[in-house]
């Protein structure tokens, strides 16, 4: 075997290994490297402080909020646009023009860039001229702060996230529920099942795994919510819409606190990371048939 | 136990008439097999008796209660899936379970029911396991358990047992003519294998695009078929038919027009016997299939190329032979394939005088 022949399979994986360690290995070590040290971007001495970054984080009554802002906004993102894109997804999973167009309406929110839809639900939701306003006007009810409130920022951001997840969403559990043989229904009518009792012991089993998919992928997707919270509510009003990710910029590219902001991002990696573990763990046990 | 009546029933689904005034008899506790090549109607009709499917038009009977408005449950019969249609995500328990408990029986019974049919299925050892940790026996067993643990009037079989290899699918063939004896219920059975259907319906009804073209016992079938469709598609190979233009040397005297004859490949007789009174045809064997017991001929004619099977004799090896159809053995058929059974031969030529 000469010397190529040894070589040719690595040197095949190479530009793949390559760019892989560049943009995604090493800057995770130097992240975790960096979490413990003082440094400001520009100064050519970095200060070694250990793990006082992290204790500093963990004290700081501020980044403990933005670490429930996240769990809160994550949670209700992930049960309202699951919940929501089940239902819709039960409702549209039938042939038909309007079915389809309803389909197609719902799904286009998901190819709208993230900054675009949050101008747009700027000016929806503004609490003077929004159209939201103007709307819940029509009904009677008093106008909402929106945005401008610590009391409904936080909600208004999970419903903008919520209205552009929902289709694609809707449209993965259309494929699950497409996947069910149309037999299995027939077989649950013979047996004199209840429409409620198919739901709930047939098709709801049957679309675990794509529950859990869609709950697990929702779930990594919030925790990382940034474009809005940088451009609708930078995450004021006091605090109330600042996560995770904006912090992070925050005290890297605003206060060039890059230690501080690194540590953030060690903890941000390890909350991801478990989802992840979790998520593959689960995988593992799916129900597979035929 | 129950009657099926199918009175003027119709199908059609959008603009296409699937079913048209479709009436049938399927009689309590008899095992009748619908058969027909694909797309003849076969299925529609069992789904309308289960209530999968709803008629356009006509009524439906089962054990003297008109079942036009009764929802698939309601209807007393159970059903077994081509695709048996077990629920993944149940056990075997679960899964023959499940519709006992949507009766509302309790517990104890529901237990006493389960262990009695998984031992008469011989499911027992699997009871805790998945379906798809099955083997496809194993789920057509749990298929066969789930419909039969709810005692329904009416079985319904969908090509049960086409998913299944040869060797399992005639020890299932067995097993459900047994299971047909040991319940005494109304079995109605689809399947597009005429052997299948030959082999375990006591009453055969022959299907082809909508409508009925013979319902009796396999018996009748083969040797009185009513039409050329039923005689052709009954027996295998099936029954070889010529068109009355190339029969030569055989004068027909008949009420109505011949349009063509047909004799099976079982009853013509290969040369030699001499005395035999018979339409004679002279041929080349292209093909010879030797089976053991049977042999299988395929033989090119002036009058189009013809099968002949023969039992328990040798193979004829030479490749020229004359082929003799006893005139008892003939059929005749109108040209729209209706059978015509009052047919006098005028002119009956002696085998030894030649054929062609």
């Amino acid at each position: 075997m000469t010397v190529w022949e040894k070589l040719r399979p690595y040197s095949m994986v190479a530009p793949s290994i390559i760019i892989f360690s560049m943009f995604f290995i090493y800057p995770i070590f130097y992240m975790i490297y960096l979490s413990m040290f003082d440094w400001n971007f520009v100064s050519p001495t970095k200060t070694f402080v250990g793990l006082q970054n992290f204790k500093e984080l963990l004290l700081d009554a501020d980044f403990r909020q933005v670490l429930s802002n996240t769990t809160i906004y994550t949670l209700l993102t992930v049960t309202l646009t699951t919940g929501l894109a089940l239902m819709l997804a039960l409702w549209l999973n039938r042939k038909g023009v309007f079915h389809a167009f309803v389909q197609g309406a719902i799904f286009s929110p998901h190819i709208i860039s993230l900054v675009s839809i949050s101008l747009l639900w700027s000016w929806l939701m503004d609490p003077e001229y929004g159209l939201l306003n103007w709307a819940i006007g029509l009904l009677g009810f008093g106008k909402l702060e929106w945005l401008s409130h610590p009391s409904t920022s936080l909600v208004s951001l999970v419903i903008v996230a919520v209205w552009k997840g929902v289709g694609y969403n809707t449209l993965v559990f259309i494929a699950g529920l497409q996947s069910i043989p149309k037999d299995i229904y027939e077989a649950a009518a013979l047996d004199e099942s209840k429409p409620w009792t198919t739901f709930m012991k047939l098709m709801l089993p049957m679309l675990s795994p794509t529950i859990f998919f869609l709950v697990i992928i929702n779930m990594i997707g919030s925790f990382q919510v940034f474009e809005t919270i940088a451009i609708m509510t930078q995450g004021g009003p006091i605090n109330s819409t600042n996560t995770l990710v904006y912090y992070i910029y925050e005290y890297g590219f605003r206060f060039f606190k890059i230690g501080y902001a690194s540590a953030a991002g060690v903890i941000l990696l390890g909350i991801v990371g478990i989802l992840t573990i979790i998520y593959f763990k689960l995988l593992s046990k799916r129900v597979h048939y035929r | 136990m129950a009657q099926i009546e199918l009175k003027h029933v119709s199908k059609k689904f959008k603009d296409d008439v699937v079913i048209e005034d479709l009436n049938l008899t399927i009689k309590d506790g008899s095992f009748t097999v619908l058969v027909g090549p694909s797309g003849c109607g076969k299925s529609t009709t069992l789904r309308m008796i289960a209530g999968l499917e709803k008629q356009s038009g006509g009524e439906i009977w089962i054990g003297g209660r008109c079942v036009n408005d009764t929802a698939p449950g309601q209807r007393e019969v159970a059903m077994v899936f081509q695709n048996y249609a077990l629920y993944p995500t149940m056990t075997v328990r679960g899964n023959i379970e499940f519709g006992l408990k949507n009766k509302g029986i309790g517990k104890q019974e529901r237990q006493t029911l389960i262990s009695d049919i998984s031992e008469i299925v011989g499911l027992t050892p699997h009871l805790d396991k998945k379906p798809q940790n099955l083997s496809g026996g194993q789920r057509q067993r749990v298929a066969l358990a789930r419909a039969m643990v709810k005692k329904p009037k009416v079985f319904i079989l969908d090509e049960p047992l086409s998913n299944l290899d040869a060797k399992l699918r005639n020890q299932m063939r067995t097993e459900l003519i047994q299971l047909h004896k040991r319940l005494g219920t109304t079995f109605v059975y689809v399947t597009h294998d005429q052997m299948e259907a030959m082999s375990m319906g006591d009453e055969i009804v022959v299907m082809d695009k909508g409508m009925i073209q013979q319902a009796d016992s396999p018996l009748k079938l083969y040797h009185d078929p009513v039409n050329l469709f039923t005689a052709q598609f009954i027996g295998t190979p099936a029954m070889n038919v010529m068109n009355i233009r190339d029969v030569q040397g055989l004068e027909l005297e008949a009420a109505d027009r011949v349009g063509f004859v047909g004799f099976r490949p079982e009853q013509a007789l290969i040369g030699v016997n001499k005395n035999t009174e018979g339409y004679c045809l002279e041929g080349e064997i292209i093909t010879s299939e030797s089976l053991g017991a049977e042999n299988i001929y395929q033989i090119k004619t002036g009058s189009g190329v013809f099968f002949v099977k023969t039992f328990l004799e040798s193979l004829v090896k030479t490749s020229r032979v004359s082929v003799v159809i006893p005139y008892e053995h003939l059929y005749y058929f109108q040209s729209d394939g209706e059978r015509i059974r009052e047919v006098y031969i005028r002119s009956q030529q002696l085998v030894s005088a030649g054929g062609l």
